[in-house]
């Protein structure tokens, strides 16, 4: 099929960027979208033009790098994948496409469609952990039962991957389903509710210094989260920092 | 209360409670004019009650103002900041993808309502007030229903008082709902909630608006 | 004997890692805080070495490529990770786990780290899940185990089809929490394009910074490299698009030894290539294999049917289907090791037997599991006389809570239901056991340098089992290095801070600097993926799933060639002092263009069949590999002598007196 890509190229984080006009063609419906951008790149070099760059690594679908806003939503019009796993059948041919990174004033982008999302770290960074020695003197595993359902809950709230979905489609540029998620997988493990207080006041002073914006429950990362983390994370996360701020 | 509304989640949850809170006044508003469809009587008693009891003139009244302008000033604030969170526009937003449209233009429904409220209280607030505590009239307990009709005579007003109250719908439908996951509601029993909320956003505001179409064409 | 000291402590096998802990040096904690030590790859063992090392009080600098520590590519692996807990009660012990590693590995391992290996990985879970991993459990709140190939007990633990991402996220999280104190300084999108060595001991690195391309100098009193395999040789496998070999390649220019490169693993499960401009390949984890039948037509001529689209895999009957594992391996059946996996695989394909277009695919199929399981699920949740629609429904039910995440993605990529058509799949580049080489203590041959994690060559031997990357990295991680470490660093304790301005780091930056500027002023005409994906198809064709002597003499003089091509022709536009994806490439694939040639040198030498390794002319009559304990018992280790044809091969000799060398037979 042939394409026409709207892309934003930014030469780095200070310059001005621009959307800029690719035709492609020869396009395949089994390439997935970020072969199909490895193949303009093949031929952007070919012309001695230089690549467009983005985010990607693992191209499975887990590793989070891969980001991009295609046709104003994050990974795509496709539910349920990153963008290194929508495939070009989801197009049509003919159609013209837009590419542009994730935004946030808390995702400076760094080049083209690299953006910089260690604010997400510096989330993690400050209360994302449990703090148990990495010296292998714990209790045994099996000592402490915790409820299937439970360890079901953590589990889902756990596969967030990190990769910016929900701060890229949400109309304020908030991050509470990503820093809820990982509160929620604490909260809901007899291991992590020791310090569940401290632990959601400090993630999400965090989360509000980074800049990024106030939810106001649109449900939109929801829908666009490639490994589908639910909203009852966001309401849990609410709780327990109400909770934590009674307690003081 | 700078504590209460310095975290992002803080803001959250007091947006949600002050709309509760107007979201409660709504029903207690819309339970005194249903009155005055089936009975003037009854609609001026309670009116009256409203009118001089001194736990609602200067303990309630002074909540709800400064309820009201705290849900307008701070829906104000947070609309800035999630502005500024996104510097750069995209050049492409798909947003109906994702997410309803009345979820995402909260302000704009906002707006129309305190336009309304403006209006509102040029027609019955402040002519209120000036009778009772700035000229200081008499007391007449059965004053409440006629000037209620007489508001309703102009077919603009109505008109507009009718268009209101869709807007309030509108925000109603996503903003009640919505305060539940706010404070943390969200649990089996949040389905049923939701419900009756969606509900409650459509009914109350319709109810309004039948109310203000009889009296137009009764008066 | 060699120069290899393996530096294995003596004493029964069962004791060997108490008493060496009891005996190392320690450095007391007041010493730790003036010493440095450099992590790089921030991986499962990277990760959890860099944690621990933090918590134990050492200054911890980490490095990777990706934008965060998060990402790197443990973070794929699915099925689960190994421990000899003997929770389900079936039998496990340490001593089993490592009789099945050792065994698995077709005794090309060493005995000890093995037998280290298995003594510790209770402790792995015990310690993930103080750290929040959330492991599957039964209904009772117990953790839940499966069976992994190769193995006749249930150890492998595991979350959901997610399992190395839980515990990488455990890792990163502690990570976390020593960035958080202070004690981990994290530089993250670095590439490390050299080992620093000051008077023969490895005291830093030179690393790019991948936002503004400036090459910075990091100094430490150890290194550790925890950068994961080299599969990436092959172009196409199922690692990570950046996962390179430049970081054990630059040591191994600086003296450490690489061993058994030509140690390969191709998984048996992943999804098949599709087309030409296909970027990698994804595997579907190992566990579908304890529910899944792995088949192909029984006839030619149904198999060029199902081809030419004229039949469905679902219409052809039962007795026309050769399930050709459960056949030839009916003690194991579809669960024998990969290895053994992957060739059957080959095997029938080359035979004409496969099932996709291009004719390399194998199905994977459900159906009887279904069925199995929705008669089951029926059972037990009282439904009498089901229809033959209820128990399908109960079964697809079943399958989805197991593998709804690996379905998910199956149909995404091929957009295939596979509830209701068999999954197609066929073998493809997973995991390589070869690595820098490392004593007992994780050392490389270069003092101060250590390899852990899939950079080190250890305790996989020819083939890994199953379940036993993750086993591995965090072993080295959490639990093996953070000790031995120490008994190096013991003699540190008076260095202070290592300088960077000598003369040592002012070389080492300028050969950087001199390799970046003639990559970027290489005028050519071909692209870097232009190489990468010639070297990939010399790789996979000549020094694939089976080798013979001819074609791996081809593939060294082919290497060899296309390697003075690439540097007389590679184009790559764009800056050095700058975000230049370009250049990246083009450093890595340069690496690889050399590790190649080793690879394909190191399988020419291996004149037998073991594991991974394969050659035709060593098989038996039924097409099983013939090993050469007599000649072949020992680890290659190649030292670094200028170009690749001149390595020197040192030999460590394997010496197993725990376990009798036997055939593997998995019969």
């Amino acid at each position: 099929m042939n394409l026409t890509l709207k892309i934003w190229r930014q030469k780095d984080a200070r310059s001005k960027g621009k959307i800029v006009d690719y035709p492609i063609s020869g396009v395949e419906g089994d390439m997935s979208f970020l072969e199909m951008l490895d193949m303009l790149n093949e031929g952007l070099i070919e012309k001695g033009e230089e690549p467009v760059v983005f985010d990607h690594d693992c191209r499975e679908g887990i590793c989070g790098s891969c980001s991009l806003q295609i046709d104003g939503e994050p990974h795509g019009p496709d539910r349920f994948v990153t963008t290194c796993q929508l495939h070009m059948r989801k197009f049509n041919d003919g159609d013209t496409i837009y590419i542009e990174p994730f935004r946030a004033k808390a995702f400076p982008v760094i080049k083209d469609l690299m953006i910089d999302r260690s604010s997400f770290d510096r989330i993690q960074q400050a209360g994302g952990f449990i703090s148990v020695n990495t010296s292998g003197n714990t209790i045994d595993a099996n000592a402490i039962p915790i409820r299937k359902e439970d360890a079901d809950q953590a589990m889902d709230a756990a596969t967030c991957i990190g990769c910016g979905a929900c701060v890229a489609a949400c109309k304020n540029a908030s991050a509470m389903l990503f820093t809820s998620a990982k509160v929620s997988q604490f909260s809901l493990l007899p291991q992590g509710q020791v310090e569940a207080t401290e632990r959601v006041m400090a993630m999400v002073n965090q989360m509000d210094e980074e800049g990024f914006g106030n939810c106001t429950n649109t449900g939109a990362c929801e829908i666009e989260c490639p490994k589908g983390i639910s909203l009852e994370n966001i309401a849990r996360m609410n709780r327990e920092y109400l909770k934590a701020s009674l307690k003081g | 209360m700078g504590g209460l509304i310095k975290s992002s989640i803080a803001r959250k949850v007091a947006m949600a409670l002050s709309g509760l809170f107007l979201v409660f006044f709504l029903l207690q508003h819309f339970s005194i004019n249903f009155t005055s469809v089936f009975s003037p009587d009854l609609f001026n008693e309670l009116s009256h009650f409203m009118g001089i009891n001194p736990i609602v003139q200067f303990a309630l009244q002074p909540i709800l103002i400064f309820a009201v302008i705290f849900h307008f000033v701070m829906g104000f604030i947070l609309e800035l900041q999630n502005n500024r969170a996104r510097a750069v526009k995209y050049a492409k937003y798909n947003g109906s993808a994702n997410a309803s449209w009345v979820s995402r233009n909260m302000i704009y429904s906002g707006l129309v309502v305190l336009a309304f409220l403006g209006l509102h209280f040029y027609d019955f607030w402040v002519p209120e007030i000036v009778y009772k505590y700035v000229e200081v009239n008499p007391e007449v307990p059965t004053r409440y229903y006629e000037e209620l009709v007489h508001k309703f005579e102009s077919p603009i007003r109505t008109g507009l008082y009718v268009l209101s109250f869709v807007f309030l719908a509108l925000h109603l439908w996503h903003g009640f709902a919505s305060s539940f996951q706010s404070v943390g509601f969200n649990n089996k029993y949040a389905v049923g909630a939701t419900k009756f909320a969606k509900a409650f956003a459509i009914l109350i505001p319709l109810g309004f608006v039948v109310i203000a179409v009889i009296h137009h064409f009764n008066h | 004997m060699s120069i290899l000291d393996s530096k294995i402590p003596k004493g029964p096998l069962a004791d060997k890692w108490t008493k060496h802990k009891n005996t190392i040096d320690l450095v007391n904690p007041a010493n730790k805080r003036n010493i440095d030590v450099i992590v790089v790859g921030t991986g499962l063992a990277g990760g959890s070495a860099a944690a621990t090392l933090a918590e134990l009080g050492y200054n911890v600098k980490t490095f990777c490529y990706q934008d965060s520590p998060r990402r790197a590519h443990s973070i794929a692996a699915q099925g689960g990770i190994n421990a000899s807990k003997n929770y389900q009660g079936d039998g496990d012990s340490d001593y089993r786990l490592f009789y099945d590693t050792v065994k698995g590995g077709d005794y090309r391992s060493r005995e000890a780290n093995v037998y280290r290996l298995a003594e510790v990985s209770g402790n792995i879970i015990d310690q993930c899940v103080a750290q929040g991993v959330p492991f599957a459990r039964e209904y009772g709140g117990l953790l839940d185990n499966r069976s992994f190939g190769g193995v006749l007990v249930s150890r492998t633990f595991y979350a959901k089809g997610q399992t190395g991402q839980q515990l990488l996220l455990g890792a990163y999280s502690a990570m976390n929490r020593q960035i958080n104190r202070g004690k981990i300084q994290a530089f993250n999108r670095h590439e490390m394009l050299d080992l620093v060595k000051i008077d023969g001991k490895a005291r830093g690195i030179i690393a790019r910074d991948l936002v503004t391309g400036e090459i910075e100098r990091h100094s430490a009193h150890a290194v550790v490299l925890a950068t994961g395999g080299y599969g990436n040789v092959f172009f196409l496998s199922t690692n990570a698009m950046g996962s390179n070999v430049m970081a054990a390649w630059r040591a191994h220019r600086r003296g450490a030894f690489f061993a058994n490169p030509c140690f390969t693993q191709i998984h048996p499960t992943c999804i098949p290539v599709s087309g030409e401009n296909q970027s990698k390949l994804t595997l579907m984890s190992e566990s579908l294999r304890n529910d899944g039948r792995i088949w192909v037509p029984k006839k030619k001529e149904d198999a060029e049917a199902i081809r030419t689209g004229k039949l469905k895999p679902t219409q052809l009957a039962e007795e026309d289907r050769d399930y050709y594992l459960e056949r030839r391996y009916p003690a194991f059946g579809n669960l024998v090791p990969r290895d053994v996996a992957s060739r059957a695989a080959k095997e029938r394909c080359d035979a004409g037997f496969g099932v996709n277009k291009t004719g390399e695919a194998v199905y994977l199929d459900f159906a009887a599991a279904i069925q199995r399981y929705g008669k089951e699920k029926a059972l037990t949740s009282g439904v009498h006389n089901p229809t033959k629609e209820q128990i399908t429904k109960l079964g697809e039910e079943v399958i989805e809570a197991k593998y709804g995440n690996l379905f998910q993605m199956y149909e995404k990529i091929v957009d295939q239901d596979p509830y209701k058509t068999p999954m197609m799949i066929y073998p493809a580049v997973h995991y390589t056991m070869g690595g820098l080489w490392v004593d007992y203590n994780l050392q490389t041959t270069v003092p101060g340098c250590y390899a852990a994690g899939e950079a080190n060559f250890s305790d996989h031997g020819a083939n890994r089992l199953g379940a036993s990357a993750l086993m591995q990295g965090l072993a080295d991680g959490y639990f093996v290095l953070p000790y031995t470490i120490g008994d190096y660093l013991s003699n540190d304790i008076r260095t202070g801070e290592i300088p960077t301005d000598t003369p040592e780091f002012d070389q080492a930056e300028k050969e950087v600097k001199d390799r970046i500027e003639k990559l970027m002023s290489a005028s050519g005409t071909n692209s870097v993926d232009f190489y990468h994906k010639k070297l990939g198809k010399i790789m996979w064709n000549k020094c694939g799933m089976s080798r013979n002597e001819k074609e791996l003499k081809e593939a060294i003089d082919e290497i060899a060639a296309l390697r003075e091509d690439f540097w007389k022709n590679v184009k790559v536009l764009g800056i050095a002092d700058g975000m230049n994806p370009e250049l990246e490439k083009a450093g890595r694939v340069a690496d690889f263009l050399e590790l190649g040639e080793l690879f394909a040198k190191d399988a020419l030498t291996r004149n037998e069949s073991c594991g991974g390794h394969f050659r035709e002319e060593y098989q038996t009559e039924d097409g099983e590999a013939l090993r050469d304990d007599e000649n072949f018992k020992f680890v290659s280790a190649w030292e670094y002598k200028g170009e690749p044809k001149d390595a020197v091969l040192h030999k460590e000799d394997l010496v197993y007196e725990n376990i009798e060398l036997k055939t593997r037979s998995y019969k």
